[in-house]
């Protein structure tokens, strides 16, 4: 049933980076995403009793520490040009 | 008693379970930026609690460590750097609000089907410790070395990119 739990989280993660409007609460649900796929790969590490998925889980902490580490840098510098955090105030971003 | 501890004990999974979940529709849901940290937090600490209930101790603690100890520190300070400075942050939802929850309620009904009719048994509940921290060693650095070392090379771009940045923010304030 836990994954019943992880598909939630997964989705309302992404619900979030879709709606919401603040960049460092996009982050912030891209955040909650990974820690759904990490709750995901526990429950089935936890169901084979192996230690693939807590392998799997380490990777995913290491992609999300670097993640946050590149992308708050990259939002400082954006809201040192805009002086905003809004999203729709980026979107000459789109070339 | 044993019976009652191991009822206690699912009580407990699920509890945490649920207050994960109500954590993660709270931070849709406030409007402050640091109150969207602040539920993400405790989303976190939930989940930790799910994973040290499950019997999978270390990751309970990395978990709790790095996520809310290094992530959500790093998170917090930015918010308190760019907040004050920023009137438009208060608005809460874009333009796409509609088109998100639509794209949520498929997405997450997609998913329950799918686990459903397809995939494997969920565990029944809470079980002793399956495999431990010396386990987990010895698989990672012996079978998945190679893995090992390409974080750390994933690790290294990171730092790489953020001098990068730093760089490019001097460079226009001088310029």
């Amino acid at each position: 049933m836990l994954q019943f739990v992880a598909a939630s989280l997964f989705a309302l993660g992404l619900a979030g980076v879709i709606i919401r409007r603040n960049v460092l609460v996009m982050l912030m649900c891209m955040e909650l995403m990974l820690n759904a796929v990490n709750l995901s790969l526990v429950t089935y590490a936890h169901a084979m009793g192996s230690t693939v998925g807590a392998v799997l889980v380490f990777l995913v902490f290491v992609v999300a520490t670097a993640e946050i580490a590149v992308a708050i840098p990259i939002v400082l510098l954006l809201v040192r040009r805009k002086k905003t955090l809004d999203i729709e105030s980026f979107s000459d971003l789109k070339g | 008693m044993s019976g009652f501890l191991a009822s206690f004990d699912t009580i407990l999974l699920w509890t945490f379970a649920g207050g994960a979940l109500a954590s993660a529709v709270l931070m849709l849901v406030l409007r402050q930026p640091m109150r969207v940290a602040m539920a993400l937090i405790t989303c976190m600490v939930f989940l930790g609690g799910v994973y040290g209930m499950l019997g999978v101790h270390f990751i309970a603690a990395f978990q709790v460590l790095i996520y809310v100890g290094a992530v959500m520190v790093f998170m917090v300070y930015a918010i308190m750097l760019l907040d004050p400075r920023d009137e438009t942050a208060t608005a809460r939802y874009s333009k796409f609000l509609w088109p998100g929850i639509i794209g949520f309620v498929l997405l997450a009904e997609a998913l329950a089907v799918g686990y459903w009719n397809d995939l494997p048994q969920a565990p029944r509940g809470p079980a002793g410790e399956i495999f431990g921290i010396a386990d987990f060693s010895k698989a990672f650095l012996s079978d998945y070395w190679l893995h090992f070392e390409l974080t750390s090379v994933l690790l290294l771009v990171a730092v790489v990119a953020a001098l990068a940045v730093i760089k490019e923010n001097r460079r226009q304030e001088r310029g």
